[in-house]
Order: C-alpha cells, then sequence, then structure tokens
C-alpha cells in the first residue's frame, strides 16, 4: 500500500530536508537561533561524504604521492589521481592532462598570469571585466608592472551586466587574453561567456574562464564552451579549502614554462640539466594536497548524484523569492539585477551599513557577507563602500530568506 | 530589544550615529588625518585644531557603520578643550577598555564613552569603534596623514 502512495505521488521536486541532512555542520544553533547560513559565495559547507574521506585518508591511506613503491603510496596515488580522473569528467576535460590540482582559482589564475605571461612583451594586451573578484585583476596588474602589459576592462551596464557593445573596440593586434569571470561573486551575474568566446575565437585570442562562483550553481563543459583555460576552487564546489583546480586546453598548457620549481614536476634533474615532468604534473611543484583533492573528487561524486534540474529549478525559485521578499523591504536597493543570475543578492538598506547588518544578522544566526566582497570596482561602480550579500546553495531554504527579510526589518527599527 | 543586541546598540551609540557630533570640515585644522579601515571601507577625516598645547577644537566627516560613526563623535565630543596630554591618556585608556580582555579601566569610569566597551563581546567590531581612536593619536604623535586599523 505504503509504495502504491509513493508511486501515485508527483515527482518530487527537491528534497531540501533530505540534502540538509548530509551537511552536518547546518545542524547546530548560533546565538539560540538555528543556523542559516547564507555566505555560500564565501565557501559553501561540505557533505559527511567529503568529511569521511578525508578522515578516511588520513587514517588508512596518507603517504605521498608517485615516487612510493609500498602500498600506502599506491593507494594514495590512486586516490589523487582517481580525484583528477573524477573532476576531467566532470567538467569534460578530454585527458587528465588537462587537469592541474592548485590551491584554489587564485592561484590557477596567478599560474596562468606568470606561464603563460611569460610570453607577453611590452604593449601586448589583456583584456578583463568590471565585474571581477580582485584575483583576476590583481595578478594581471602584477604582469603589468613586470612586463609593461596593457590591462583592457569591459564596462558592465547599471543592471550589472557586461556591456558587449564595448567588447570589439577592445581587442586589436595585441590582443593576448581575455580573461573574465564566469559569474559574478559579487553581484551573481551570469556572464554571456559563450558570446564572449566566440568573439574571441574569431580574432583567435584565447579564454580564461574564472569559474569559482560558477562552478556550484552551473554544470560546465569546457569542451562544449570551448575555452582555453577554466578554474575553480574546492571549496566554493562543497570540497576543502586549499585545493583548486586550473582547466587548461592541452597544447596550450604543453606550450607553457612551469609555474614553480621543485619535487613532483620533473623528470631528471642535474646542475646543467633539468627535464620536467609531462602534463599536468609540470605545474605541480611539491607534494599536492592529496587528502583535498580527493576531498574535491569526492564532492564532486556527491554532485553528480544530484537531480541538477532540480537543484537549479530549486534554486532560481529561491531566488525569486528572495528577490520579491527584499524588494519589499522600505530603503533596500539590490545592487546588480542582471536577467541571468545565480542565486545571489547583493543589498544595501538605507541607513544601515552593512556591517551592522552583518551583526545583527548574526545574533539572529544568519550567517550574511557585509563588505566590498574583494570586487571593490564594482562597489565603486554602484557608489556604495559594501554592500550584504545573501548567496544561497540547495541546502537553503524559503523558510531561512523570510527569517532574512525579519532581521532587516529589525535592522532598521533598530538603526534607522 | 531582542536577540541580546542591547550591549553593543546602546542608545547613546545610536544617537551619536543618526546626528553625528561636529561633523563638519574644519579648513584651519592644525592637523588633518584620514583614518581607514581597508577591512569594512569605512573611512573618516579627524580634523583637530591644537592651540598652546590645547585641543580648541575637533571634527570630523566619514562614512562608516554604527559604531565607527558613534565613536569618532563621541571622540569630538571628549576632546574639545583637553591638552594634548590628556588626549594622549584618553586614547590609552579608550583603546584598553576598548581590547583588553583585564581593562585597567573600568568602562563606568570612563563616562558617556563607557558605552562603546560593548564592542568588546563583538571582536570583528573592535576595529570600528577604535578606528577613529587609532587617527586621533595618529594625528598628535606622528606627522603622519594616513592610518589605517590593518
Amino acid at each position: 500500500m505504503m509504495s502504491a502512495v509513493i508511486q501515485a505521488a508527483p515527482k518530487a521536486g527537491w528534497d531540501v530536508e533530505g540534502v540538509r541532512r548530509e551537511f552536518p555542520i547546518l545542524d547546530q544553533e548560533v546565538h539560540g537561533h538555528p543556523l542559516a547560513y547564507l555566505d555560500n559565495a564565501a565557501t559553501t559547507q561540505k557533505p559527511r561524504v567529503v568529511i569521511e574521506a578525508m578522515d578516511r585518508y588520513y587514517r588508512h591511506d596518507n603517504a605521498n604521492v608517485h615516487r612510493g613503491v609500498h602500498s600506502l603510496a599506491e593507494r594514495a596515488t590512486a586516490g589523487l589521481e582517481g580525484a583528477r580522473e573524477t573532476v576531467r569528467r566532470y567538467i569534460n576535460a578530454r585527458s587528465t592532462r588537462e587537469i592541474v590540482f592548485l590551491r584554489g582559482s587564485t592561484e590557477a589564475i596567478n599560474l596562468v598570469a606568470s606561464s603563460l605571461g611569460r610570453s607577453f612583451q611590452a604593449g601586448d594586451e589583456v583584456i578583463i571585466s568590471a565585474l571581477e573578484h580582485h584575483a583576476n585583476i590583481i595578478p594581471w596588474q602584477l604582469l603589468r608592472e613586470q612586463a609593461g602589459i596593457v590591462l583592457r576592462v569591459l564596462p558592465i551596464t547599471p543592471a550589472g551586466e557586461l556591456d558587449l557593445t564595448a567588447l570589439p573596440a577592445l581587442f586589436n593586434a595585441r590582443t593576448r587574453l581575455l580573461a573574465v569571470s564566469h559569474v559574478s561573486n559579487a553581484l551573481g551575474t551570469i556572464n554571456p561567456v559563450e558570446t564572449l568566446i566566440a568573439a574571441a575565437r574569431d580574432r583567435g585570442v584565447p579564454v580564461l574562464l574564472d569559474g569559482a562562483q560558477a562552478m556550484p550553481h552551473l554544470r560546465v563543459d569546457v569542451q562544449a564552451l570551448d575555452c582555453d583555460f577554466y578554474c575553480f576552487s574546492g571549496h566554493k564546489l562543497f570540497g576543502p579549502t586549499g585545493i583548486g583546480v586550473l582547466y587548461g586546453r592541452e597544447e596550450r598548457l604543453a606550450a607553457m614554462p612551469p609555474y614553480q620549481g621543485g619535487g613532483e614536476m620533473i623528470r631528471s634533474v642535474s646542475f646543467e640539466k633539468t627535464t620536467f615532468a609531462g602534463l599536468p604534473h609540470k605545474f605541480e611543484a611539491g607534494t599536492p594536497d592529496i587528502a583535498g583533492a580527493i576531498g574535491l573528487g569526492r564532492a564532486i561524486e556527491y554532485l553528480e548524484a544530484l537531480d541538477w534540474p532540480a537543484a537549479q529549478a530549486y534554486e532560481d525559485d529561491l531566488l525569486r523569492h528572495a528577490t520579491q521578499q527584499l524588494q519589499g523591504v522600505p530603503g533596500l536597493r539590490i545592487i546588480g539585477q542582471a536577467r541571468d543570475k545565480v542565486a545571489v543578492v547583493s543589498f544595501v538598506v538605507e541607513g544601515v551599513h552593512p556591517h551592522d547588518m552583518g551583526t545583527i544578522l548574526d545574533r539572529r544566526g544568519l550567517a550574511v557577507r557585509a563588505g566590498h566582497h574583494c570586487a571593490m570596482p564594482v562597489m565603486s561602480f554602484y557608489g556604495v563602500p559594501a554592500t550584504t550579500r545573501a548567496s544561497m546553495a540547495f541546502y537553503n531554504t524559503h523558510e531561512e530568506i523570510d527569517r532574512l527579510v525579519a532581521g532587516l526589518q529589525q535592522a532598521r527599527e533598530l538603526l534607522v | 530589544m531582542s536577540d541580546d543586541l542591547s550591549d553593543l546598540y546602546q542608545e547613546l551609540i545610536l544617537d551619536h550615529k543618526r546626528r553625528p557630533r561636529n561633523f563638519r570640515e574644519m579648513p584651519d585644522a592644525t592637523r588633518t588625518v584620514d583614518g581607514h579601515n581597508p577591512l569594512c571601507g569605512d573611512q573618516l577625516r579627524l580634523f583637530v585644531k591644537i592651540e598652546a598645547g590645547q585641543i580648541v577644537d575637533v571634527s570630523f566627516l566619514g562614512a562608516g557603520c554604527a559604531i565607527s560613526m558613534a565613536s569618532a563623535s563621541m571622540l569630538t565630543e571628549a576632546l574639545q578643550g583637553q591638552t594634548v596630554e590628556a588626549a594622549q591618556e584618553l586614547f590609552a585608556t579608550v583603546h584598553d577598555v576598548l581590547t583588553s580582555d583585564h581593562p585597567r579601566t573600568d568602562p563606568l569610569d570612563l563616562g558617556s564613552l563607557g558605552v562603546l566597551s560593548g564592542v568588546h563581546n563583538y571582536p570583528s567590531r573592535v576595529k570600528c569603534a577604535t578606528l577613529s581612536w587609532h587617527t586621533l593619536n595618529t594625528a598628535l604623535t606622528s606627522t603622519d596623514d594616513v592610518v589605517t586599523t590593518e
């Protein structure tokens, strides 16, 4: 009888309560209120399977990789390289030679700026956008100081979208790279990367996409995108901190010099000549974050098992609900109203500074971000020093959004 | 007030936040120092006019959270007419009360400035309250014209 009832039920949407049970950290109180974690663009929480996989690695398999012939070394190596294959499969790279493990998106962009950038001449140009996180601004400014490159910035519209009309004029014969975020961390805007890539390809310009904020919300296929580089951080993808990925098209990576020197990245060394290892190990000097890679691989396996269309529909609904409810708060202005957004809402409330907002919400168990979100040019564009940002994941609930709105009302009553 | 925020957002702090005192430029200031908290973007410019070892006028401009604005406003009230020496002593005392786990001075002895001591229970907010005081200290003790809380 029970099974008949279950079968008769409409196709389930998103079992948010079931998902929440997989994330142990969510089950706690902060200042006497249930934790509502709305700071997922800063870092996401980790499912139990990730925590257990890392714990198991350190309890049973810990050894250094690639060199040892003993069993633990073989298990550790299999764990690391298995995670690399999991990443490859997830983003549909052609080969694991295209998957470089690094500390995160920041290091990945620095790698490209240092290594690919070594071939740039004074006067060569790199295009970024006005929506970038500092991680995709400063490595290019460092390269500008070092090599004399020119940095061109694609502007944004008041809605927080890239101004594509300005794009053609930014390309010229000296353009060496287009480096843009897939999704804006400060505003949640999903950039039209297909259009950007097509424009760059027409001109023979390689493209780097900073996918740190895209990966937790979108499924990414690097072959379908046809980008040259794509990077992301494990900890924003429900995996551990300290691990991230640079995908690079194999022929690009093969032509680039190593980023750092050391163990793991060589074939043979003498004082006269060193022969570097092949891809991807050429870019992985030193002992890698083995446990981190294993944790990231497990996070991706967890994501692979999710019903993505349902998760995305759920997140879209959360975003709609949040946008609608927040707009009802007097004096509240949403910063960034792009047509295509992930579930991130950045806002300011007249008379309530974001830092006061952050403190007041924290006392109600609500974790949000207050600040410039490492995107100070975006803040300047909107003429605000900081915003409050609620960034959601598929484990957040409509009730948490309602609590956020009630918290904002309380902050207004208190401070305005 | 619910949720135990009353220790931080005391009525006097809210009053200074809503109506900051001495919130004006001072073209004839003898010292003008910018204070900046890069972490949260709070910025203020402190103007001090010193004549014969005495602070004859102090004012500020700026933008920031309620705590940083109220702290700066209360600072300007507390320092009008004080000697430079007394102002430096007050800086040391306020700094101790805001940052130390075992302050040498009872916040109650600080008079109205004692309300700022509530930040001690909010570690991420201490710098908001100390920004204007660090800016004052720089104005009185160095020739720098910019100070950050980093």
